[in-house]
Order: C-alpha cells, then structure tokens, then sequence
C-alpha cells in the first residue's frame, strides 16, 4: 500500500453544507419537502418525489435499525488499513430513509440484522460523521 | 420502436486474456475487434459505426474517437458509454438502435482494458472504491464487495440463502472455464476452496468475488441485408431492455429485487417469449450472489429459490438451464466494461453450435443479463440462433 493517508474527511458542497454542519453541531439531519411531505437523505437541490424546490432540513431522532450489514477485512485504501476488520451497516432511519455508516463502539462486530442502533458522531478532521452504535 | 429482428451479431473476438504486460488496453481492444471482424470475414472499411465504454487504466476523455483513430476508421456513427458493469448489453442495444434508425449497417462493439497489468492491485481497488457515493458513502470504508455483502446477507436473511449456495456457483463456473481455451482460470475449485477463502467483506470471501483481468472483447452487429454478406452465421437479436433504478446502495429500493425484473419483462415482450422459453444464460456476476440474484429476477427460477438452482446443480452445463457456460467474470474474465461482453460472446458461440467441448445441448435461445453500479442500471438481452 501506499503511505495511509487521513481517512476520508466530510466533504460539503452546495447540497450538503446544510447536513455537515449539522453534524458538527451533534445532529443528524434529513430533508423534507414543503409541497410533498416525503423525507430523505442524501442531500439535494430538489424534491426527488415531486421536483418542488421548497425543502427543508429536519433532524432525525438518530434512532434505526439495521437492514443489512458487512464486515470488511480487504481496506479499499491505505487509509482503512488500519481499520480493518470494521463494520459497513445500511440503516433505515425511524423517520424512513436509509443510510450508510459504520457501527462503531462495544459489540460492533456481533450486530444483527433487525437490531435497534443509535447515532453517534466521529469527528473526523474539524467536523463529524455521523455513526451508529448498538442501542440495546 | 421494437429491435427484434433489427440486427444481427456477425462476429465475435476474444483478445488475449489474463495478464498481458505486453499489450496496452487500446491494444486488447483492436486485437478482439480484428478477430471479431475475421471471423465474419469482413474488412475494416465495411465498418460504419463503432460503439465502445470506457477505461480507468488508459482513461482517454473520448475514448470513442481514439478507438477510432487506433483502428483506422472513420465512422459515420460513434459513441462511448459509461454505464459500468451494464455497457456491454447497452452497447449492443445501442448499435441496433444505430442500425434501426438507418445510421449505421455495420457496428463495432468493443470493450476491454488491462485491469491485471496496467495498475497495481491496490490502485484497482481504490479506483473502484470510487463507485460508492464520495460524500455518504466513501468516509466510512464500504468497498465494492461490502456493497455486495450486504446484499447478500440481505437475501440470506429472507430467503435462507446459504454460502454454500453462492460457492456452487464460483465452483461451477469455475468448472466451465476449465473447457474454455481462453479462460484466466486454469485450476478447479470445491466448495471448501471458495469457503475457506480469505474473507473480504462478510460473508463474501475471495473466490466469490470476480477476477482482475487484462482482456478485451468485441462484436460485429449488423444490419440483417448487410449480414448475407459476412461468412459466419448470424446469431439475432430477438428482444433488449433496459432500466435504471438508482445508482448507489444507499438509494437501492430493495436489496433483494434489482432491475433485472424490469429489463427482462421488456426483453421478453419485445421477443415475443417468457423465460420458461430460455434454453441457457449469461448472468452478470462481479460476486456469486449476483446471478442467485438475476437467476430470480429474471424469472428464470421463483423468488428466493436462485440458491436452491445452484446448490442442486440445475444451473450446471448439464443441467436443466446452464449459466455462464464460459466460466463468467468469476473465472473466464473480467476487465472492465468487458466483463459482461463475454458472456455476449459465449451466448453467441454457443447458439451457434460452436463452443465445442462446453456446446449446451439446447441452443436455440439464450439470455444474457449485464449490471452497472450496485445492480442499478441494467440491459437484458434475449438473443436467438433463427431469425424470430
Ligand atoms: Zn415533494
């Protein structure tokens, strides 16, 4: 590998200032549709389900459960190699939508799918990730 | 429009494959397409269209018109897609819509890079670590494979999938590719070979992820007036589909139904034909659980029984419909957006009567499915040994 670099730090852009400052603060942020109601993550200009333009940021209870989940031994970069063996977990969201991160903390290694998580924020660089731990 | 009866693939061409230090991707390219265009016995001036991918180790900006230049042609129709994994069955979809709509008469379809010997193993891996999203998914480590891996644990979970299920198909695969002359993988496995592999993102180990290949492939499609003039026999395309669902896991409406549902159901009614009517298929399979997956569907096998097919060895080159009778991207090849080429290439061969010791016993139609992404853009192909 070449020299391990920083892990890869939250990058915002124009779409996604919004929810990393929001993770810098300790809040997991969606966004809703004024016109629809519909919610999502993945931050973006437009309502995906009716192209209303008039969205707005929500915080999430941070509270899901796991829909799916790997352990990764092979690290895709010299960053991660150090990381490894980790967790990659999909999460649906109590609100709906689903997202990716890692679960991190006591247990990791024994989650299930189906199980209760809670989020938790890495900071990585002068911001955050947001992260899941089991939630017993 | 409908495609069936359009076009016709009059030649197929294999490069060299494995690895191949002494041949550039553009090499590997114009090696296929010449052997392609030998065996229809044409010359390149016949040539009026060229539809090819992309390439992350020679990554040219329009790789179409250096392909172009490379080959000495000048086209009156020229593209470059980049739809991952799914390229090869839309190129050939492309091509047929080119000769439909009177652009082209005579299209070539290529593919290839060199994966194994242009770049380190660790640049490849890192540069396809680059197909997550680079803001929601990147900054947590998922690798292609955990993409995968949590699919497949997904379908596990509901439908009692099992590893051994998913070795079947690498050690099936791998077993065909023992009677392809040009296959990367000369070694057979067992089940305890893909089982006791090195884990890479549980529960996918190394023998159930697809190889790193220097290879390229290439299709002659042609017009069927134009296809009277080319000396090998024409294989047609009978129906063709295509949809995009999203492109990154996170977005996924469902980890275990894709696509492959919706492409097919197009292909079927434009060919006229349901899948209890295909005889063999080529499935897309960067990881073992991916043709589990198509396999379902596709309609070829009920939900949830894809691990089933394989485990019992219905999917078998003796069995009730063989799939990836060339070894697949597990053991024949993988490069790329060549990868799914192949297995145009072998539903060709074989529905010609031509694939000798691996020939399929019924062989007048065959599916191929080809994958983009983390299964969000799909093409499938339904092609046939007569004319529909
Ligand atoms: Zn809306």
């Amino acid at each position: 590998m070449s020299s391990p670099g920083p892990l890869p730090l939250p990058a915002p852009n124009a779409d996604s200032a919004a929810y990393w400052a929001g993770a810098k603060a300790g809040k997991l942020l969606l966004q809703r549709c004024r016109d629809c109601g519909a919610t999502w993550f993945m931050s973006r200009h437009l309502c995906a389900s009716c192209w209303s333009e008039q969205v707005e940021s929500v915080e999430a209870s941070g509270r899901g459960r796991v829909h799916s989940f790997t352990v990764i031994h092979r690290a895709p970069s010299a960053a991660f190699a150090g990381q490894v063996p980790y967790v990659v977990a999909l999460i649906d969201l109590a609100e709906g939508p689903r997202m990716l991160a890692n679960i991190v903390g006591a247990g990791a290694r024994e989650i299930a799918i189906g199980e209760l998580v809670r989020v938790t924020f890495e900071q990585r660089g002068d911001g955050a990730l947001p992260q899941f731990q089991r939630a017993p | 429009m409908t495609l069936r009866n359009k076009a016709c693939i009059v030649g197929v061409g294999e490069s060299e494959i494995g690895k191949v230090p002494h041949m550039t991707g553009l090499g590997l390219n114009a090696q296929a397409a010449k052997r392609a265009l030998d065996e229809a016995g044409l010359k390149p001036s016949d040539i009026d269209g060229l539809i090819t991918a992309y390439s992350m180790t020679e990554p040219y900006f329009m790789l179409g018109s250096v392909l172009a230049e490379y080959l000495g042609i000048q086209p009156t129709y020229a593209a470059s897609l980049t739809a991952g994994g799914a390229s090869p069955a839309l190129m050939l979809m492309h091509a047929a819509d080119a000769i439909a709509a009177g652009r082209a008469s005579c299209v070539l379809v290529t593919a290839g890079e060199n994966r194994a010997t242009g770049q380190s193993r660790d640049q490849a891996v890192e540069a396809l670590a680059a197909v997550g999203h680079p803001y929601f998914e990147h900054p947590y480590g998922p690798l292609i494979p955990g993409f995968y891996a949590m699919i497949a644990r997904r379908h596990m979970h509901e439908y009692g999938t099992r590893r051994e299920d998913m070795a079947a198909v690498a050690v099936q695969q791998r077993a065909n590719a023992l009677l392809h002359p040009n296959a990367h993988m000369k070694k057979p496995i067992t089940t305890a070979d893909v089982l006791g592999a090195k884990p890479i993102a549980e529960p996918l180990g190394l023998l159930d992820c697809c190889l790193i290949s220097d290879a390229g492939g290439a299709l002659i499609v042609m017009s069927p007036e134009r296809a009277k003039d080319a000396k090998s026999r024409p294989v047609w395309l009978w129906g063709a589909g295509e949809i995009t669902t999203h492109e990154h896991i996170l977005a996924a409406p469902s980890l275990t139904e894709f696509g492959t549902k919706r492409s097919a159901e197009i292909a079927y009614r434009m060919a006229g034909i349901g899948p209890k009517d295909i005889q063999f298929a080529e499935l897309y399979d960067c990881f073992t659980i991916v043709p589990i997956l198509e396999a379902e569907d596709a309609g070829l096998v009920p939900k949830g029984e894809g691990g089933a097919f394989f485990r019992e060895g219905r999917a078998a080159r003796d069995g009730e419909l063989p799939v990836n009778t060339h070894g697949g991207m597990l053991s024949h090849a993988h490069a790329g957006a060549a990868g799914g080429l192949f297995g145009i290439i072998e539903a060709v061969r074989q529905l010609r009567g031509e694939a000798g010791a691996r020939q399929v016993k019924r062989h007048e139609v065959a599916l191929v499915h080809n994958e983009g992404g983390i299964l969000s853009q799909h093409g499938t192909l339904i092609l046939g040994r007569e004319r529909r």
